[in-house]
């Protein structure tokens, strides 16, 4: 058995950023964009708490709580926005949003 | 770092943002007691707080030092952005007034949002640790996101705010990253240890940090709308409701690059030369785009969206000097933009009437002999986009140049002087349009210039001319606070 080192968990991390960085470049779906948003959020957070073990101080943790926190406004304002333009346009999907040229 | 108890020096150094928030929660309690029956209190007791603030944050650097351990750091760097973004806030509040009366839309949220929002951006003005860049840069961002879709029936206003949203918080997402990578690679976040680090003997893997940075680059220039990450932003001007986006505008635009400036010329000096080329293309691009892209432009809010992203050219053209003029001459170039920029969008907000119905450019037309006051306004802070001598912009532009050839960037110079003359094109075509054809039917169902209106356009045009006229007094604060950024 191999133990679990620092590289495993960075290598955990930037597969998430490619993942979600995938996702917000490909997909159609509005939800789908922010889940993978929250996706690179998390993979900040493990960086985060990897890095403040490795140095033995606590910067890094509480900054996680900082981005869960933030995470979690940056959702409820995400999801009110996706709301407010449902109502109004039927629709979730980001290529049907085209009133203003992109 | 001790631990100790926060002290009464660092709650000073606190106060706009305390006055700020305090008010923005106050005002959404007042909201069912005033609502309707004088909602006008509401944008009157948004500019007390907001002069309050620009009073405290004086008084802050009255008492200035660094405040809870180092998080924050009070100096005359902080108090510039400080005091700017509020004025920035007045100058959004009094075309409101007007704007939310004729919209039906008079609600304190809008100016608990706005509040909160400049809360945040001083915050970040005055940030000098990684965890209070964040939250400042997070707290001014989910305000402007719900300003920016406060006309919440209206789709244009919907799809702006939500533009906005995703690509701002992916932005964001990509600077914590880049966050984290320098944490792991020096093991603190605060600016002046994480200086240390990179210059001290062990310096950590030039890969990481060279990663961290540009990483942090793509957040930070998402919210200074820099190419080539500016895509967001004429959709976002010309969307949200007119006030707001000439808040967009100068505001986050401001905060964002004095937070910039601090990372970039304290923690990041001195791998300056690697860096350096990185900000040269994105000031260049930002230009040139900017430019030519506002050539084509018929709706004046998108032409202004396009100019404030060349607007941003001209600063990263001053960062890429990477000197204390550089710094100052970026300083004095935000508070001549900041002025004249929203003064530009107060007039468009004017005009636009309800349901924001003129906002073309040919719409302008005939302005001059309407309403000579409000042309008067427009053609002062057009000429000063431009950077005509006597006006703010000539001198910001002047010595964002200087700085750039007393950095030996002279190809950059050259090539910004070059788009300044195309970017005079554009602003020239409103001054034609409003002096040189007959009033359309935009100008003659104009409304009469409101009192809020009034102090709206000529309090920005008398600070433009003042910049332009007395540009030392200025100046010579940006000069001495560069220095303290180092």
């Amino acid at each position: 058995m191999h133990p679990i080192t620092t590289v495993h968990y960075l290598a955990l991390s930037a597969a998430l950023l490619l993942i979600g960085t995938v996702g917000v470049l490909t997909r159609r779906n509005i939800v789908v964009i922010l889940m993978s948003i929250e996706l690179i959020l998390n993979a900040v957070n493990i960086n985060l708490i990897v890095f403040s073990r490795i140095w033995h101080n606590m910067d890094g943790q509480i900054f996680a709580i900082f981005v869960i926190t933030d995470a979690v406004a940056e959702a409820a304002v995400g999801l009110g926005i996706l709301i407010a333009l449902f109502r109004n346009k039927e629709t979730v999907l980001a290529d049907e949003i085209d009133l203003l040229k992109w | 770092m001790p631990a100790s108890f926060t002290s009464a020096a660092d709650l000073i150094r606190l106060l706009p943002e305390i006055i700020l928030t305090v008010m923005g929660t106050f005002l959404m309690v007042l909201d069912p007691i005033l609502h309707k029956r004088s909602s006008r209190a509401f944008g009157h007791l948004s500019i007390l707080a907001l002069a309050g603030g620009i009073g405290g944050s004086v008084y802050a650097y009255a008492h200035a030092g660094p405040a809870f351990g180092g998080m924050l750091m009070v100096d005359g760097f902080a108090t510039f952005f400080r005091v700017l973004v509020m004025v920035v806030g007045i100058l959004t509040v009094l075309p409101s007034y007007r704007f939310l009366n004729r919209q039906d839309a008079e609600t304190s949220e809008y100016h608990a949002l706005l509040l909160f929002s400049i809360a945040g951006q001083c915050l970040m003005a005055a940030a000098n640790e990684l965890i209070i860049v964040f939250i400042g840069l997070e707290i001014s961002s989910i305000a402007s996101y719900v300003l920016a879709g406060y006309l919440r029936d209206d789709k244009r206003a919907n799809e702006a705010s939500l533009k906005y949203f995703l690509l701002g918080s992916f932005a964001t997402a990509f600077f914590l990253y880049g966050v984290a990578l320098i944490y792991g690679s020096t093991g603190s976040v605060n600016l002046i240890a994480v200086r240390a680090a990179i210059s001290g003997q062990n310096a950590p893997e030039p890969v990481f940090l060279g990663l961290a940075a540009a990483l942090m680059f793509v957040g930070l220039g998402f919210k200074v709308s820099a190419a080539p990450f500016q895509i967001w932003a004429p959709d976002v001007y010309q969307g949200a409701p007119t006030p707001v986006a000439a808040f967009l505008s100068a505001g986050p635009k401001a905060a964002a690059f004095a937070v910039f400036l601090r990372i970039f010329m304290t923690a990041f000096e001195p791998i300056g030369g690697g860096w350096e080329p990185l900000v040269w293309i994105s000031a260049l691009l930002s230009m040139t785009i900017g430019n030519f892209a506002a050539l084509l432009q018929s709706n004046v809010k998108r032409m202004l969206a396009y100019s404030s992203i060349a607007h941003a050219g001209y600063v990263l053209v001053a960062l890429t000097a990477r000197s204390e003029t550089g710094t100052a001459a970026a300083m004095f170039y935000l508070a001549a933009y900041a002025l004249m920029n929203i003064g530009a969008f107060a007039v468009v907000s004017h005009l636009s009437g309800r349901g924001e119905r003129y906002q073309n450019i040919d719409d302008l037309a005939g302005l001059g002999q309407k309403q000579p006051l409000t042309a008067a306004m427009l053609a002062i802070f057009l000429l000063s986009l431009i950077g005509v001598p006597l006006t703010g912009g000539f001198f910001g532009k002047f010595y964002i140049f200087k700085a750039a050839l007393d950095s030996h960037l002279y190809w950059l110079a050259v090539l910004g002087l070059l788009n300044s003359a195309v970017a005079a094109y554009y602003y020239l075509r409103i001054l034609v349009m409003m002096y040189m054809h007959e009033p359309g039917e935009a100008v003659e169902a104009v409304e009469p210039l409101s009192l809020g209106l009034r102090a709206a356009l000529i309090l920005p045009a008398m600070g433009t001319l003042f910049l332009g006229i007395f540009p030392a007094w200025v100046l010579d604060f940006a000069g001495k606070s560069a220095a303290l950024v180092k």
